[in-house]
């Protein structure tokens, strides 16, 4: 994993393990590595992983088994709610994205919308 | 949180030099801290001290609540900056050296460390090249079982694959029981590894705090910021 180090790397590292979750590369109930599996495998400060997991048991994201590890969360309602929190910053990042180019809103989703039935038409082609 | 090195307005003068000014640096158990700063800054200063090797001029540093000397030194694993094994060794000299100087060292860790290093314990030292110099330093020190780290510019003159080795074997030898502090002017490299970082220019601190919180309050990496303070 890539990091920018200009933002919290616990940060970073939580959006891609929801990432992770909502595509289905962690799958519900599974184990998650250990801090220090983790920590090596990202050549990252085992305390950021720790405040990491602490975050995502907080959110529910995960949960601990005493002695066993960390694991996905097995509720729907949390993966499809992380679905939609996704989907929400990539609609805002979209947006003020556009905003800041002079886009009115209107404008904005015309361009979408002329974007997508040209990505559907090459689709077709094939 | 339980500190292992306490340090209260140390300072160390050379002649009129003054290489520490009124220095407070606390280190607690199972983090890892950077000093940061550019060369002549005060950090190998610093770790001379908190390893024994140089005496302060004022002020106060304890680790593990002793002052520096005997006990302190077979619990703080030191790695200078410069080369310090004998010309004649073979890399497995090296090993054995360190074996008979300190009791907390690994061998058997030390042999494994090697075969990630890709080190050939029959080579000599002397035809080493500065990449594997470094490897091998870090080896010894990391073997040892001690509560303190000092690792003096680890990634110096290094190359990328080395570094990488180096990164990970530090990130391997971290424990919740022990502490480790890092001086470097590499920042961008090691940045990822910090808990908390100290910035050391002319012999005073000038900034320090939680890597993430600086990040955070800063919006820029700790390799920028750097840059913007000095």
């Amino acid at each position: 994993m890539e990091f920018n180090n200009n933002i919290p790397i616990y940060l970073q590292i939580i959006d891609s393990i929801k990432q992770d979750i909502v595509v289905g590369k962690l799958k519900a109930g599974q184990k998650m590595p250990s801090v220090r599996e983790s920590a090596g495998i990202l050549k990252v400060n085992p305390n950021t992983i720790q405040r990491v997991y602490q975050e995502l048991d907080r959110e529910k994201i995960t949960y601990i088994k005493r002695g066993m590890g960390t694991y996905v969360t097995e509720e729907e309602k949390i993966i499809s709610s992380l679905k939609e929190e996704i989907s929400q910053k990539i609609i805002l990042d979209f947006v003020e994205g556009m905003n800041k180019l002079g886009f009115s809103n209107k404008e904005s989703i015309s361009t979408l919308k002329e974007y997508l039935s040209k990505e559907e038409e090459i689709w077709n082609k094939y | 949180m339980e500190q292992i090195l306490k340090a209260t307005q140390l300072s160390k003068y050379f002649y009129q030099k003054k290489a520490l000014d009124k220095v407070d640096i606390n280190i607690e158990k199972g983090k890892i801290y950077g000093i940061l700063g550019p060369n002549g800054g005060g950090k190998s200063t610093f770790l001379k001290i908190a390893a024994g090797l140089l005496k302060s001029s004022q002020g106060e540093i304890t680790i593990d609540n002793e002052k520096p000397g005997e006990y302190t030194k077979s619990i703080v694993s030191y790695l200078p900056e410069i080369n310090h094994l004998y010309k004649w060794m073979k890399v497995k000299d090296a090993l054995n050296f360190f074996k008979d100087l300190y009791a907390d060292f690994n061998i058997e860790r030390a042999k494994e460390s090697l075969k990630f290093m890709e080190l050939e314990e029959e080579e000599k030292i002397t035809s080493l090249s500065k990449g594997m110099m470094g490897r091998l330093k870090l080896t010894l020190v990391l073997s040892r079982k001690a509560k303190l780290y000092l690792l003096d510019e680890p990634l110096n003159g290094i190359d990328p694959i080395s570094r990488e080795k180096i990164i990970t074997s530090i990130l391997d030898s971290y424990s919740e029981k022990a502490s480790i502090l890092i001086c470097s002017h590499l920042i961008y490299y090691i940045e990822k590894l910090l808990d908390y970082v100290f910035f050391l220019s002319e012999g005073r601190i000038i900034l320090s705090g939680n890597a993430e919180d600086l990040r955070n309050k800063r919006g820029m990496s700790i390799d920028k910021l750097f840059q913007e303070v000095f």
